[in-house]
């Protein structure tokens, strides 16, 4: 497991988003757990990621991957436990740190009766970028679907709807990228320009965290994997060979293990 | 709340308050109309005032549940709108039995009446909302009883001026120096009760917490 | 978070959830139709040959604008719950009370053009005069219709995350404003009266200006808490 780097004191006070962003190169999770009631959605989970890597969270169903991914979302706060982005936590000014994050949920998120281009432009509003109309024009290029830019969303096929929905997400250019089960329903093509993509993410330096129990999509394109079992983290480690063997060798151990009945 | 070591001191006081009130109501004079039903009072309005104590404790301990997130709160918030709506209860039935004895009518569309009734009602909905609205619902129930807190001044300005239009006989009366023991005794007796069912009340939720939190540290 | 930023948030909702409106033209349409049908429903309970209607209309009025209000509140929201966009709203670098102020704005705008609509058919159904002083009445309802608007804007969105939602938000809104449907219903009638009382109606028009500056102050500081999980 990879030990957090070492930080400077946290500084309390309002970050401008430039100077978040100068040393927001790492996240964090501390010891982090997430209860409901008696249910148990994370339990101590401990790792970090650090930019200009690709982290998959590999678990079956009921894991905890899609809490975990709402957490470092900040859309929910840790039962116990911390998240650190670079030097900072959620509490210290939560705004900013949003404005470093961009997530692509199991939902698109987008408004069905706007328009491609209608929906691009508000969210660019909303994420404070500076021009919305030609960043929403860029985006559109970007994911080849500037043609269809106004038709209304709901007559996208999933597909679209996905690739529209990475745009979203990433219209701030966030240093933290959050996917979650991004390759469910895509086609061979579209998987690949998503891989593609998230490479060239990669290589700009940006932080990538993202949940898949697809092996054959994910395969060649995570840096480590971190697999999680019931709500707690068995293992992170680099990738070597195939994601499959990781997930074996450590979930086939736990398989025997006798597990408390509640 | 109350410290367990006193809880029994405090048992036995409420016991004997109780136990003395028959007599001290027995005792105290006969109300020149309305008789004998005019005893009523001397439960009503004291399980009124449980009822403003426990609507009030909900609203401030909500309030610091929400914005600090102290679970100690949250189980105060609980216990409290319970027992609110309970002694809402008991002011709600005996309201109108005296009411019906008294004037003929079962019920007035008086201001305190009304007021302590929609009151009593913000409060079964905090309870609908905890118990029907699944997880999360702590934080959410804890903000309706924020908005009923604040609502308090407006449904009590707005139902008095609504009823000053149409003027009504009016409901308490005054109170004969006799009378003002037996009300203070019953008052007493009613407050000791309210502080030692939401001290058992309180109790209760933290050992469920505290069981939810041994049966999560079962598998570390 | 600037001032000039916290407005241009809430005016691209507003923005959003007007253009969403004018091309479906569903929340519109439906809650249209349905506080129509509520005052019908009304009618055939108090409307007879041998009484005229009188001062029910007043209340008529109210319970058609409050029934029909929840039912556009609970749709505004399940818009926003549908493919989870509520998410996408709070991840986003704002100060989440500009995203309230918006969807708040938004469902008064809708309420504002279902009461336009309304009064005069209220006014034609009854033969009331209602619409004998125009500017009072529609202070009453600016006020009360913003005062119910921004303890149910609020409730909708905290009960988004729910179980039971769509019978709890009822069931927690119209205790919490029951004095903006006394105000309301109280003032109207007044209105209603041959010899109007000027005070009292302004006394009305005050407390719910009142209710609206405390509610709204209210829901602006629990909002953020309430949203988060």
């Amino acid at each position: 497991m990879v030990e957090p780097p070492v930080f400077a004191p946290t500084v309390k006070n309002v970050m401008s988003p430039g100077q978040l962003s100068d040393d927001f190169d790492c996240l964090a999770f501390e010891d982090v757990s997430r209860y409901f009631g008696r249910m148990r959605a994370l339990s101590h989970v401990s790792f970090s990621c650090t930019a200009g890597e690709i982290v998959g969270v590999l678990g079956p169903n009921g894991a905890g991957k899609s809490t975990l991914l709402a957490l470092a979302a900040t859309l929910m706060s840790p039962s116990a436990g911390r998240i650190r982005y670079g030097n900072h936590g959620t509490h210290e000014r939560g705004g900013n740190v949003r404005a470093n994050i961009g997530m692509l949920s199991h939902d698109t998120q987008l408004y069905p009766e706007l328009t491609a281009r209608e929906n691009l432009h508000f969210f660019a509003g909303l994420f404070g970028v500076q021009d919305p109309a030609s960043c929403a024009e860029t985006a559109l290029s970007r994911s080849a679907l500037s043609v269809r830019g106004d038709e209304p969303v709901m007559k996208f096929s999933r597909g679209m709807r996905q690739r529209l929905a990475l745009e979203r997400a990433l219209i701030h250019d966030p240093k933290l990228v959050l996917l979650d089960e991004p390759f469910t329903g895509l086609d061979d093509s579209s998987s690949k320009s998503l891989a593609n993509r998230l490479q060239g993410l990669r290589d700009r330096g940006r932080i990538i965290l993202l949940t898949t129990h697809d092996f054959e999509a994910a395969e060649g394109l995570l840096d480590r994997v971190a697999l999680l079992w019931d709500g707690a983290l068995l293992n992170v480690e680099p990738v070597t060979g195939s994601l499959h063997d990781h997930y074996v060798s450590h979930t086939g151990q736990v398989a025997h293990t006798v597990k408390v009945s509640r | 709340m109350i410290p367990s070591r006193w809880f029994p001191a405090i048992t036995v006081m409420a016991m004997v308050f109780f136990a003395g009130a028959p007599l001290m109501i027995a005792r105290a004079p006969y109300e020149s109309t309305m008789g004998l039903v005019q005893k009523i009072f001397y439960f009503h309005v004291p399980a009124w005032i449980a009822m403003f104590s426990g609507a009030f404790v909900c609203g401030i301990s909500s309030g610091i549940y929400l914005f600090k997130g102290k679970k100690v709160a949250d189980h105060l918030a609980v216990a409290a709108a319970e027992l609110t709506v309970l002694f809402g209860l008991i002011g709600l039935v005996t309201g109108p039995l005296w009411a019906r004895k008294a004037w003929g009518l079962w019920w007035q569309w008086d201001a305190r009446l009304t007021s302590a009734l929609i009151l009593w009602m913000i409060f079964v909905a905090y309870q609908l909302l905890r118990q029907y609205g699944g997880p999360g619902s702590d934080k959410l129930a804890a903000g309706m009883a924020l908005f009923g807190m604040a609502n308090v001044p407006f449904v009590y300005w707005s139902v008095n001026v609504w009823r000053t239009i149409h003027p009504t006989t009016n409901v308490v009366p005054t109170l004969v120096p006799g009378m003002s023991e037996a009300f203070l005794w019953c008052s007493v007796a009613f407050v000791l009760i309210f502080l030692l069912t939401l001290s058992a009340r309180v109790k209760l939720e933290s050992h469920r917490a505290a069981i939810d939190r041994l049966y999560l540290s079962l598998d570390d | 978070m600037t001032v000039s930023r916290f407005i241009r948030v809430a005016w691209l909702i507003v923005k959003k959830d007007l253009t969403i409106e004018a091309r479906s033209r569903e929340l519109f349409l439906t809650t249209l139709f349905f506080a129509v049908s509520c005052v019908l429903v009304f009618a055939f309970g108090f409307v007879s040959d041998q009484n005229p209607i009188g001062d029910a209309a007043a209340g008529i009025l109210w319970i058609a604008i409050a029934f029909a209000g929840t039912l556009a509140l609970g749709r505004a929201f399940e818009r926003e719950r549908y493919h989870d966009v509520l998410h996408a709203l709070l991840l986003a670098p704002v100060d989440r009370p500009a995203i309230y102020i918006g969807k708040l704005l938004g469902v008064v705008c809708l309420l504002a053009i279902v009461e336009i609509i309304i009064v005069p058919l209220i006014s034609l159904f009854f033969q009331t005069p209602i619409l004998r002083h125009p500017w009072l009445l529609g202070g009453l309802l600016a006020c009360g219709t913003l005062g119910f608007a921004s303890v149910g804007t609020l409730f909708a969105a905290m009960l988004v995350r729910a179980r039971s939602r769509d019978v709890l938000l009822p069931v927690l809104l119209y205790p919490i404003t029951i004095p903006v449907i006394i105000a309301g219903v109280r003032g109207t009638v007044l209105l209603l009266q041959p010899e109007i009382d000027v005070i009292m109606v302004r006394a009305w028009i005050g407390m719910l200006v009142f209710f609206d500056v405390v509610f709204i102050t209210l829901s602006l500081w629990t909002f953020d808490p309430l949203m988060t999980d």
